[in-house]
């Protein structure tokens, strides 16, 4: 990754334009070419630095539902248990934390009622209690990463 | 309500833009719309809010930021809200929810996430936010990531979505 993959990724998580031909608006503001810029994204795309190219949707406004969960769970069965969280289609992350509840997880669903499904599924495979902390009040949702 | 072709239109690039010239267009075809409307439908979903923004999505951990800690405050309901937006002012803080309490395991009601490179330096923000904020006086907990299991977009719509939906 050089310089001008770091720009485009910074510039690029700022938004991208709505219009016929947004790949050569954006790139004219970075003085390279319209083939070069989308080489370039390819390239990133393909070694996983970015994960998608595209939008990030409300869940909530699209009738949709997403909540933060977290499982206390037994050391020496932690990677079992993991398993069986990942096999779910709706968890979106799923990551270790060093405190007693020590997975943390995010359940995306089509619809809120089938949060409580997931969750009661989830309980029933595990046997463990998961701790639901759906948002009560979002202040701020800006994730940008300088490259 | 969302119209069905804006479902089939969400379904559509959830996974990504085409990286090709003229992405809307192969969008449409697909679709079997025309590129201005296709233009013209997402320009109202971002207006609505419905997309939230729309660009790239990056892989946080390959870009070096390995140390992402989750940083949660017990902080008096009534001040809760006060607090949030004022912590979200701080341009390291990437995420702020209130999100529940679970009793005695779990008092915490304001959730932050801090992305950074080391541990140090998360902890040298969360110091800082602290006598920023004069949280002094809040219980709060920071913990880290320890390893990622799984990592991907939200798909809202796992199963092809039909016109009659």
């Amino acid at each position: 990754m050089d310089d001008i993959d770091r720009t485009i990724i910074n510039r690029l998580q700022e938004g991208f334009p709505i219009c016929p031909a947004p790949y050569q608006r954006v790139a004219e503001t970075l003085n390279i070419s319209e083939q070069e810029l989308l080489e370039r994204l390819q390239i990133l795309l393909d070694s996983g630095i970015l994960s998608r190219f595209g939008p990030m949707f409300h869940a909530e406004h699209m009738g949709g539902a997403l909540t933060l969960a977290a499982l206390k769970v037994p050391e020496d069965n932690y990677d079992t248990i993991a398993e069986t969280i990942n096999a779910f289609p709706e968890v979106a992350h799923n990551y270790a934390r060093k405190h007693l509840l020590n997975m943390w997880f995010v359940l995306a669903t089509e619809t809120p009622v089938q949060i409580q499904q997931v969750i009661t599924q989830i309980e029933t495979q595990t046997k463990l209690t998961v701790y639901n902390m759906p948002k009560i009040q979002e202040y701020f949702v800006g994730l940008k990463l300088e490259a | 309500m969302i119209e069905a072709i804006d479902l089939q239109l969400v379904a559509a690039v959830q996974e990504g833009l085409p990286i090709a010239s003229r992405p809307y267009a192969l969008i449409a075809e697909q679709l079997n719309l025309d590129e201005a409307e296709v233009i013209s439908r997402l320009a109202k979903l971002k207006q609505q809010g419905l997309i939230k923004r729309l660009g790239v999505i990056v892989k946080h951990r390959r870009l070096g930021y390995q140390s992402n800690a989750m940083v949660v405050f017990n902080i008096p309901d009534a001040l809760v809200n006060q607090m949030g937006q004022q912590v979200s002012q701080f341009q390291f803080i990437n995420l702020c929810y209130q999100r529940p309490r679970h009793g005695e395991h779990w008092p915490y009601n304001l959730f932050c996430m801090i992305h950074g490179k080391s541990r140090e330096k998360v902890q040298q923000q969360l110091s800082y936010l602290i006598e920023s904020c004069a949280l002094e006086n809040y219980a709060h907990d920071i913990l880290f990531s320890r390893r990622c299991f799984k990592q991907r977009g939200a798909v809202y719509f796992p199963t092809p979505v039909t016109a009659n939906k």
